[in-house]
């Protein structure tokens, strides 16, 4: 299994042709206190970059965008009553939807971990 | 403090009403009525009045407090216009559209006559609108109307967009976007104001509108604002005018002059009504001859006989956009005070609130950064960012002038300016009070690098410390379940 | 330079400043507008004393006539309102405080906010309500606006009987947003229950009813609500909150959303304004809300507070995808609601609708026993009702005018074919006398 992000930091974990999204570590630690994720519908088709979903803080709110095109096949419902996993583990239990990947090819506009780490030391 | 709910005891009343004199009514059917009272509180009139006062006493108000909140203009509100206000509070506003009622009306028809027009000289329009009931609702009435000008040139699905600098108050935005425009968003450049070369690449013939305010979220006067409304208006895009910053500019220069189309009044910043603990505000529009069919109904119009009368249909217009003619009790205010100060007192007023804020901005900032060290109007916007090297942010200043006795300024906006600070003191404040308001400011700095935690800490002498805003925000418990 | 005596400063002082400045005058701190866009004239006329201030406002005032009785209504009712209203909403505390965003020097505003809340709540028996919208017609369009964001739906059904203002602004609202407003066409002054089962479908996101409605009928919407629901779309229940003390709760009716004006509640006609516009909801819905909501929570020590609170749905926040564009709302209107429902209380605000009803039963009657005339309706009406009378009520209404009576509301302006009907409302103020006056002077007049 591997991981890619995107520049407005959401990760995709990528299983055969399925992909978890959720957003990184950090974006979570700038966000502040999260209370609030808007889910997408089972069902829904995303394109690549297109919104997926939006989480709030108390100050902000923001826009979650889909890492790869897909069809969501699962979201993480727990964060309804539980947004804060997002804050205690973004890139694990703080997983937002799972989804069919529709072309593998666009993981190559994707940078796999060690060039994010290198891109959030230039931020 | 308990609720008002906590302290009902079943069965005490708190009011006596009239004794009828007429038959009691045939009782309605079951299936109309509901089925238990609504629960509200059973208190004696004491308990009420003892719980209001001691609530109110757990606010800070201008008339107890300076209260320098940037972009609200916290002037005083002059005690006689609540008098005033209170003259008309008997006048039903049904009555004006009744066949012949509008006769028995001239009196406050006239006040909104009179002050449209005063409003249309302060601001260089031709004729204004007083229904809209606050300045997010004048944006969007103002931005309705000029979506009905460009309806009416056969352009409305070629307008698509409404330009904002980056700088602007987050109402423009929103108002547009009710009005059905997409937004396009210009950043603000080095000297503090629209970047014009990303301004002009910005704008095309699909531009519906520019909304500004003007001077700006910084209190900078954009030297450009001409060159911006002639590049406008070469698009056939109108100019808006946000007038949340009027109050530094009454008889230095008229929006109208300098090629804004529309504008809003806020009449609870600019024209000294007080803000009610958030409202009501009033949001008067007004609007260049070309605009003037499509203003809201009814409209109220001379005839040839000096008698006003109400136009209540004319086909163009965008319609409604209130039940009446806007919060005529806020506008009673806001007309007493523009004749009370005049001509020459309104111009100090503008004069007195630039002198004031230039001071302050003067006077702090060698204490802290000031991204746009220029002249400014009526406010000035600091950063706490050099405080932010000892962990402190804006809101631990904010909350440190708390203790102190001191509303304080409006933190984080614009958003443009990281741990943004913006102070107006507006010019109702004595030199003595602000000069006491700057040693505090400059003792917050100086706290800041000697002893951080004390403002982290910051309140400590209100009835509560720092609340958390994140359990409120996912509890959601928004109303009481006792 | 000083012609304001609210601006302090003495010469001595201006002239201190202004070297603080590094300036020599006031008018240098102008040089950032260039010249030659400086005001060429500025025709504001010359001020005056506080004193001479109030006669001239004294003098508008008197303008418009000596006092006229009111039997009409139109979403402004003519009420008691307890002196403690205009005494404790005249707290300057209150009065002269912005929107509470720093909550440790403003939990007087806040608290008493979220007790507002819990008003509205109880009142309307749903969930979740906000801190005030500007009045009732522009609340129907929020509500309106609310629904379409749950439902991703665009279609608007609007009941005739809903105030033809409310659906005025409604229209104005929706105008620029692609959405479809449909009419239907009020029965016997009710809403036409065949002719809304014909619209309702997956297309539609809510159906906005009102009750009373504006010519006074009560309805029970009971039914509808689970027609509405079934059609996947949302109840909208426009309500007048003096008629809550005895009327069936929007929530008892399955109203999803609950809207109205709080004019009623201890604030006065003032020519229209300001009032004050309440909206409630389903807890479900409470993100798309509009304005400000108050939250509880608490502070550092534990100890219990209140905050403005899920701000991100606000336009300081989310600009352009705000759920509205509100910022300024009507708070103080809404403590004079606040204070006014406390003072009259759980049984007060029963007797108060009673009292109401009682005095509107006793025109009624009386009305209806004059020559030629009928009462539209054939449901129950709380403190308004319409009558037909033999003559355009237009001209009945003018005529009484000048015997200082305000008879209602014609209806010919706002529904055709209605030239000849007239809306009548009695409040509680109405005394049995100023009744049977209204009823002779309605006699003399259809007899000329």
């Amino acid at each position: 299994m591997s991981i890619y992000f995107t520049k407005e930091h959401e990760w995709v974990k990528v299983n055969g042709n399925r992909g978890i999204v959720g957003i990184s570590d950090h974006a979570a630690h700038e966000l502040g206190d999260i209370t609030f994720v808007e889910l997408p519908q089972v069902g829904k088709t995303v394109k690549q970059f297109g919104i997926l979903g939006a989480i709030e803080s108390v100050k902000a709110a923001s826009d979650i965008f889909a890492p790869v095109s897909g069809n969501i096949v699962k979201v993480n419902d727990s964060l309804d009553t539980k947004p804060e996993a997002v804050n205690e583990s973004a890139e694990a239990e703080g997983w937002m939807a799972e989804l069919e990947i529709s072309d593998a090819a666009e993981l190559s506009n994707l940078m796999n971990q060690d060039q994010y780490n290198d891109y959030l030391k230039t931020l | 403090m308990q609720l008002i709910y906590e302290q009902s005891v079943a069965g005490r009343r708190g009011i006596k009403l009239p004794a009828s004199d007429v038959p009691s009514a045939v009782a309605l059917p079951a299936s109309l009525l509901r089925a238990g009272s609504a629960d509200l509180p059973e208190v004696s009139e004491l308990d009420l009045v003892r719980h209001f006062t001691n609530l109110s006493r757990r606010n800070f108000s201008v008339d107890t407090n300076f209260y320098p909140l940037g972009s609200c203009t916290m002037k005083y509100n002059a005690k006689v216009l609540e008098n005033a206000s209170a003259l008309f509070a008997g006048c039903h506003p049904m009555t004006a559209l009744l066949p012949g009622g509008a006769d028995f009306c001239q009196g406050t028809l006239g006040m909104l006559h009179d002050l449209g027009e005063m409003l249309a000289d302060i601001t260089g329009m031709d004729e204004v609108t007083t229904q809209p009931l606050a300045g997010a609702h004048g944006e969007m009435t103002g931005i309705m109307l000029i979506s009905a000008y460009h309806a009416a040139k056969g352009n409305k699905a070629k307008k698509k967009y409404v330009v904002v600098p980056d700088s602007s108050h987050g109402t423009n935005p929103a108002s547009a976007a009710i009005a059905g425009y997409e937004i396009i968003t210009v950043p603000t450049a080095p000297y503090g104001d629209m970047n014009l070369e990303l301004f002009k690449a910005a704008m095309s013939d699909e531009v519906a509108a520019v909304m500004m305010t003007c001077p700006n979220t910084l209190g900078l006067f954009n030297p450009h604002i001409k060159e911006i409304s002639d590049i406008a208006h070469s698009h056939d895009a109108l100019m808006y005018y946000d007038g949340a910053n009027l109050n530094a500019i009454m008889g230095k220069v008229k929006p109208g002059d300098v090629g804004f189309d529309v504008v809003h009044v806020n009449l609870h910043k600019t024209f000294g009504t007080p803000h009610g603990g958030g409202g009501p505000g009033s949001g008067p529009v007004g609007v260049k001859k070309s605009l003037i069919p499509f203003l809201p109904q009814p409209r109220i119009v001379m005839n040839d006989n000096g008698v006003l009368q109400l136009e209540t249909a004319n086909g163009v217009s965008i319609g409604r956009t209130a039940n009446f003619f806007g919060n005529f009790g806020v506008m009673a205010k806001a007309y007493a005070y523009i004749i009370m100060l005049g001509r020459e007192g309104l111009i100090t007023v503008s004069e007195q609130a630039v002198l004031n804020a230039n001071y302050i901005k003067e006077k702090l900032k060698g204490y802290y950064d000031l991204p746009y060290d220029m002249t400014c109007m009526h406010e000035c916007v600091f950063s706490a960012s050099r405080q932010l090297e000892h962990g402190v942010h804006a809101i631990d200043i904010a909350k440190f002038l708390i203790d102190r006795g001191y509303h304080p300024p409006t933190v984080y906006f614009p958003m443009i300016v990281k741990e943004a600070i913006m102070i107006e003191p507006t010019e109702t404040e004595s030199k003595a009070t602000m000069d006491a308001f700057i040693e505090v400011m400059i003792e917050a700095a100086k706290t800041a690098e000697t002893d951080p935690q004390a403002l982290l800490d910051a309140p400590l002498t209100m009835p509560i410390s720092r609340l958390d805003e994140t359990r409120a925000a996912r509890e959601q418990n928004v109303c009481c379940n006792s | 330079m000083n012609d304001s005596h609210y601006c302090p400063h003495t010469p001595e002082e201006i002239a201190e400043m202004l070297s603080v400045i590094g300036v020599s005058s006031v008018e240098e701190l102008f040089a950032p507008i260039p010249s030659e866009l400086r005001a060429k004239n500025f025709n504001i006329p010359a001020g005056m004393s506080e004193f001479e201030t109030f006669d001239s406002m004294k003098a508008l005032a008197d303008e418009n006539g000596q006092g006229i009785v009111n039997f009409i209504g139109g979403g402004f009712y003519d009420h008691i309102i307890p002196a403690v209203v205009d005494h404790l909403s005249g707290r300057s505390e209150f009065y002269t405080a912005y929107t509470p965003y720093q909550p440790e020097c403003s939990q007087g505003t806040l608290q008493a906010l979220f007790e507002y809340q819990t008003a509205i709540c109880r009142l309307t028996g749903l969930d979740v309500s906000n801190a005030s919208l500007y009045d009732g017609g522009t609340a129907c369009a929020e509500a309106a606006m609310m629904a379409l964001r749950v439902t991703g739906r665009n279609k608007i059904v609007v009941d005739g009987c809903v105030s033809p203002f409310s659906r005025q602004i409604l229209k104005t609202y929706l105008f620029n947003l692609d959405v479809e407003i449909i009419e239907l066409a009020p029965v016997d002054g009710m809403l036409g229950r065949k002719e809304l089962a014909e619209v309702l479908d997956s297309s539609v996101a809510a159906v906005l009813v009102q009750n009373p409605n504006f010519f006074g009928s009560i309805e029970d919407f009971t039914i509808i609500a689970d027609q509405v629901h079934a059609a996947g779309a949302l109840l909208i229940g426009s309500v007048y909150p003096i008629a809550l003390g005895i009327l069936k709760s929007p929530a008892e009716m399955g109203v999803d959303i609950a809207v109205g004006d709080g004019q009623s509640l201890g604030n006065p006609l003032s020519f229209g304004g300001p009032s004050f516009g309440f909206i409630a909801a389903k807890k479900s819905f409470i993100r798309n809300m509009p304005g400000r909501i108050i939250g509880e929570t608490a502070d550092r020590n534990g100890k219990r507070g209140y905050v403005l609170t899920l701000q991100a749905r606000e336009q300081h926040i989310k600009r352009h995808k705000a759920t509205s564009n509100i910022c300024s709302n009507q708070g103080l209107c809404a403590l004079r609601g606040l204070i006014f429902l406390s003072a009259t209380g759980k049984q007060g605000l029963v007797d108060l609708a009673l009292l109401n009803r009682d005095k509107a039963e006793y025109a009624k009657n009386q009305i209806a026993t004059l020559p030629g005339v009928t009462v539209l309706q054939s449901a129950s009406t709380f403190n308004e009702f319409t009558v037909r009378l033999p003559k355009p009520a237009g001209f009945v209404v003018a005529a009484l005018l000048q015997h200082g009576i305000a008879a209602g509301v014609p209806l010919g302006e706002y529904y055709e074919g209605s030239e000849n009907c007239l809306v009548i409302t009695v409040t509680e103020k109405r005394t049995k006398k100023e009744i049977d006056q209204l009823v002779k002077e309605l006699g003399v007049a259809l007899c000329n």
